[in-house]
């Protein structure tokens, strides 16, 4: 019968934990950064010139077409024959960003698509610049739109994260291996690393959970929530 | 270029011209606006009446014409060329003549006070305590203060309209342009907003009406523009376009609406 009581295994817990970190570290990094790639290339993509938007659909379209894993290996063993050279963990950083960049586009494309035009209209018509229109009424709406996408492409993120281990970054499935090697129990390893994969991702959802909930217009502190009925009468 | 004088109309609309995909829909527009003028644009519907005041408030750009608002132009023809005046001063024109929408359009992630502070704030570049004293005076003004703090999709339909009014009177205009205000709301809350448009009036507020409200035209408007086929084919007043003198086309569009 297999041992299922990890006897091995704690004592390399804070090792694993420390490669958990790293896993962190770079979902975290990834998404603040791919986010606001994202972002432009949503704006870019949604412009009437096609000068702007041709370049990034291409972009897009490769990125999308492509594995991660293949773009990973790319960055890292390819880059230096053209004279860039990137430390395994920045590699890992540029393909994970460059990735969610393209996926969060076409979040973004789609949550700016949905504002409604005729807010547009309002902010043009109070003499808003189209910039002020952007930033005081589109992102806002769109941003909270996008955030339960966002929200499931961050806990994918965490999890694609292991794929940056094939170009050597330590992060918790690399240590995970390390541990292995010197354990040869990949079976409680493997568990243990997947209890702290799972953890990760569900405090993550839990967080951004919160966030959305915060952040909905009618949740927000000091707002007064009446029935519309209830409104209607008041008004008389 | 900039003249005015208190005589000159605050609002002078010459030969506007406006096609979609090649159709014309204003084919020459001539009008002008007076200072604590309430001036109502009627006539059935796909006669071009508000694609008139988008045109004035730029939300569509005309393909020829002139506009001046207070003595500047916003776009104007010198020979074949059509010229429309900068972005900025675009902005600026818009901002002392906002407008009020058919489907209210608040800013549904902010309350009933951050619709009237926004444009003071972003536009007009005024603190935040200015623009919170001036939006609670406005929201006062149209009986919506007690809603200060409510989101829009807790308010009625007249109730967003009515902020939106407040929204428009925040900027400190020199012109509210309407378009169908009323037209969304179901006949009970149709009064309220009338209600506010009539305080408006009386208190020598300049307005651009688009409406087929006709009790709204009969108890505000000072002039009355018939608007046909893309052109105004009547202009006048009350008495004038609604006596038993009236033009036989404007008699039967009555007889029309009123059924």
């Amino acid at each position: 019968m297999y041992n299922f009581f990890f006897f091995e295994v704690p004592e390399h817990l804070p090792f694993l934990l420390k490669g958990a970190l790293v896993t962190i570290e770079l979902s975290l990094i990834s998404m603040v950064l791919g986010t606001a790639l994202g972002f432009f290339l949503a704006i870019g993509r949604l412009s009437s010139r096609r000068l702007l938007r041709l370049p990034m659909d291409i972009f897009v379209e490769i990125m999308r077409d492509t594995p991660l894993i293949v773009q990973l290996l790319l960055i890292y063993f390819s880059l230096p024959e053209a004279g860039i050279v990137l430390s395994a963990f920045w590699a890992g950083i540029a393909g994970l960003t460059l990735n969610l960049a393209a996926y969060l586009s076409e979040v973004f494309r789609a949550a700016i698509s949905a504002v409604d035009p005729g807010q547009k209209a309002a902010a043009i018509s109070l003499g808003m610049s189209p910039v002020a229109v952007y930033r005081r009424v589109v992102i806002p709406q769109a941003g909270l739109a996008a955030l339960p996408t966002l929200g499931g492409y961050f806990i994918a993120l965490l999890k694609d994260c292991s794929l940056v281990s094939f170009i050597s970054v330590n992060e918790l499935l690399r240590h995970a291996t390390i541990v292995i090697s010197d354990t040869f129990d990949s079976m409680n390893t493997y568990i243990m690393v997947a209890i702290i994969y799972f953890v990760m991702s569900f405090v993550s959802a839990r967080i951004i959970r919160h966030i959305e909930v915060r952040l909905a217009p009618t949740n927000r502190r000091g707002t007064i929530s009446v029935p519309l009925t209830m409104d209607k009468e008041g008004a008389r | 270029m900039t003249s005015f004088s208190p005589s000159s109309p605050v609002l002078l609309v010459r030969q506007l011209r406006k096609s979609f995909r090649g159709a014309p829909v204003l084919k020459s527009v001539d009008l002008a606006i007076h200072q604590g003028e309430i001036a109502c644009l009627i006539g059935p519907s796909g006669a071009g009446k508000s694609t008139i005041l988008r045109c004035i408030n730029f939300l569509e750009r005309p393909d020829s014409g002139e506009i001046t608002f207070f003595g500047e132009r916003l776009c104007s023809e010198d020979g074949n060329i059509f010229h429309i005046a900068p972005e900025r001063t675009l902005q600026h024109a818009r901002a002392r003549m906002p407008m009020v929408f058919q489907h209210f359009n608040l800013f549904s992630h902010r309350t009933v006070i951050g619709n009237v502070m926004e444009g003071q704030m972003v536009v007009l570049h005024r603190n935040r305590d200015e623009a919170r004293d001036r939006a609670r005076a406005c929201l006062a003004r149209v009986g919506m203060l007690e809603r200060a703090e409510f989101y829009p999709d807790q308010l009625s339909g007249g109730q967003k309209q009515r902020v939106a009014i407040a929204r428009a009177l925040a900027m400190s205009p020199a012109l509210i342009l309407f378009d169908e205000p009323t037209s969304a709301l179901d006949p009970a809350l149709v009064q309220e907003v009338q209600g506010v448009m009539r305080d408006l009036s009386a208190e020598g507020m300049t307005m651009l009406i688009v409406t087929h409200d006709m009790r709204l035209v009969k108890s505000i408007a000072t002039t009355i523009h018939f608007c046909a086929d893309g052109h105004i084919a009547e202009s006048g007043s009350p008495a004038l376009l609604f006596g038993d003198t009236a033009p036989s086309r404007i008699q039967s569009f009555m007889d029309a609406a009123a059924h």
